[in-house]
């Protein structure tokens, strides 16, 4: 009977006030949806740089004029360091090879470059990415060094840009957030006065404090659930449309996004949505119904 | 049944205090008239008893709880076991009176099937036979009021608290609510009536606490208005 009772009183409350509830349940997604979008972010930068920092190599290019015993000096302080995992070497014709590989579909760019303007150079893994800088400290002061470049220095411009995107989508969340917030307790205040009578003469025959606010908290609960479920599903639309099928080209750098953390941010969004309207709707019961 | 210990209740930026070391006993089955003034600090009684409001300083013991120690949220499940009417009535409008009785059940947890056992007796105590499926907008205030009553009784409380009952009502419906308050009296519900209605004190002749400035100025067993 309770239990009846209060869910009739939460979809009667929804309905008396029902363009209150939708400007709730919307802005509530749209929170939601960004917070989503931030959090799925957070984790593909996280998978990419784990997957490609195990990929780094640190490139040591030799000065055009170096000399054979300075290339057999640094040949052996690399193969002598404890850093190194492992190191390659590339002579100037296989470095031409690769740039001609790797610019195949612009000839005119080819042609324009010798094969004699790309430097030597040595590839090293490093076994710890993280020490590029002891390991660049090291080696710079050699004789017939030209430069020593760490594509983790390429590769953070990119994360950057990524983190740039989190960091924008989280702060829009937290913005509309507040918008969301407002309106939850607006709605709970319009609900409260609208009962305003029920609830005196409840708390006059002594029903309980939950039994008198229940059916307010659930009211937002309800709309924050609602709200996230739709969130969820645009989240969801937008990773199928665009990333499986029109920018399918990025997913070759981008590392795929798994359906498996999309589907995560379901329970994830839900709970957010849930808890902070329970929360909210309590908080301005506390100021509007003093029980 | 109900006991005040030198209770002082001063609300906040008021200069004096509405109730100033008040000391009274009340025993179980009494039926007692607070009589006084306007703003006399009678009113402020029946919220002390209801535990709206908490004593500045003394104490208030009812049904041997101790109201000024009580924690909040224990403080619904108290007030089940007091009835309390008032002078505007406070009924639903959207509710019948069949129903506006049996909200109060309702919502401290009784089923439908008590409520459709119960609610018709107590109906009929109060002399609303017939009339369950009216809207209180359809009903005199007479009628109200006793629906009033009726959810006030329908839970068999201990003690029935009455603010300015008759406050609202001509002298003759004012007679007949008291008649009504009388047999509940008898069932054994201690009665606690705050009036300034002179005509109905001087009938009962029940016992009379006349309150003033906040101090009881006389206390008597078969009183009179005064």
């Amino acid at each position: 009977m309770r239990f009846k009772y209060v869910l009739n009183e939460v979809l009667v409350g929804l309905w008396r006030n029902v363009t209150m509830t939708i400007a709730m349940v919307i802005t509530m997604s749209v929170s939601l949806f960004m917070l989503g979008a931030s959090v799925l972010l957070y984790m593909q930068v996280d998978q990419m740089k784990s997957y490609y920092y195990g990929e780094i190599e640190v490139s040591i290019f030799l000065r055009t004029d170096v000399t054979d015993a300075q290339r057999t000096a640094i040949d052996t302080a690399i193969s002598s360091n404890p850093l190194v995992s492992n190191k390659t070497y590339e002579t100037r014709e296989e470095a031409f090879k690769r740039f001609q590989e790797l610019w195949a579909d612009s000839p005119d760019f080819v042609k324009s470059v010798g094969p004699d303007s790309l430097p030597e150079s040595f590839r090293v893994k490093l076994k710890d990415p993280e020490k590029y800088k002891t390991f660049a400290d090291q080696m710079q002061g050699m004789a017939g060094i030209q430069d020593v470049i760490d594509q983790r220095t390429l590769l953070d411009k990119v994360f950057n840009i990524f983190n740039g995107f989190q960091v924008g989508s989280l702060g829009v969340a937290a913005f509309m957030a507040v918008a969301a917030l407002l309106l939850v307790g607006n709605t709970i205040q319009v609900a409260a006065y609208s009962k305003r009578r029920e609830v005196a003469v409840m708390k006059l025959v002594g029903a309980s404090n939950w039994f008198i606010q229940a059916p307010f908290v659930l009211e937002a609960v309800v709309a924050g659930v609602v709200g996230s479920v739709i969130g969820f599903g645009v989240l969801f639309l937008g990773k199928v449309v665009l990333l499986d099928h029109k920018l399918q080209a990025l997913t070759t750098i981008l590392t795929p996004v798994h359906n498996s953390n999309v589907f995560l941010m379901l329970p994830l969004l839900a709970g957010v949505g849930a808890v902070v309207s329970a929360v909210t709707a309590w908080v301005t019961l506390r100021f509007y119904l003093k029980v | 049944m109900i006991q005040l210990e030198n209770v002082t209740k001063t609300y906040p930026k008021a200069s004096r205090p509405s109730l100033d070391d008040v000391s009274v006993g009340i025993e179980k089955g009494e039926f007692v008239f607070f009589i006084g003034p306007s703003g006399s600090g009678k009113s402020t009684i029946i919220k002390l008893l209801l535990h709206e409001v908490a004593p500045t300083r003394g104490k208030v013991v009812v049904n041997a709880k101790d109201v000024t120690t009580l924690r909040s949220w224990k403080v619904p499940h108290f007030r089940r076991s007091i009835g309390c009417v008032f002078q505007d009535f406070r009924l639903l409008p959207n509710r019948t009176a069949y129903e506006n009785v049996a909200f109060a059940l309702e919502v401290i947890g009784k089923t439908k099937a008590v409520a459709r056992r119960v609610v018709p007796e107590v109906l009929e105590l109060v002399g609303l036979g017939g009339k369950e499926h009216r809207y209180p907008h359809e009903l005199s205030g007479g009628e109200q009021q006793r629906v009033a009553v009726a959810r006030a009784f329908v839970n068999r409380p201990l003690i029935l608290l009455a603010d300015e009952p008759t406050g609202n009502l001509d002298p003759d419906t004012s007679i007949e609510i008291m008649r009504l308050l009388d047999r509940i009296n008898r069932t054994g519900t201690t009665v606690v009536m705050v009036t300034h209605d002179s005509n109905i004190v001087n009938q009962m002749r029940r016992r009379v606490i006349e309150i003033e400035s906040g101090r009881i100025v006389r206390d008597q067993a078969r009183g009179v208005y005064g």
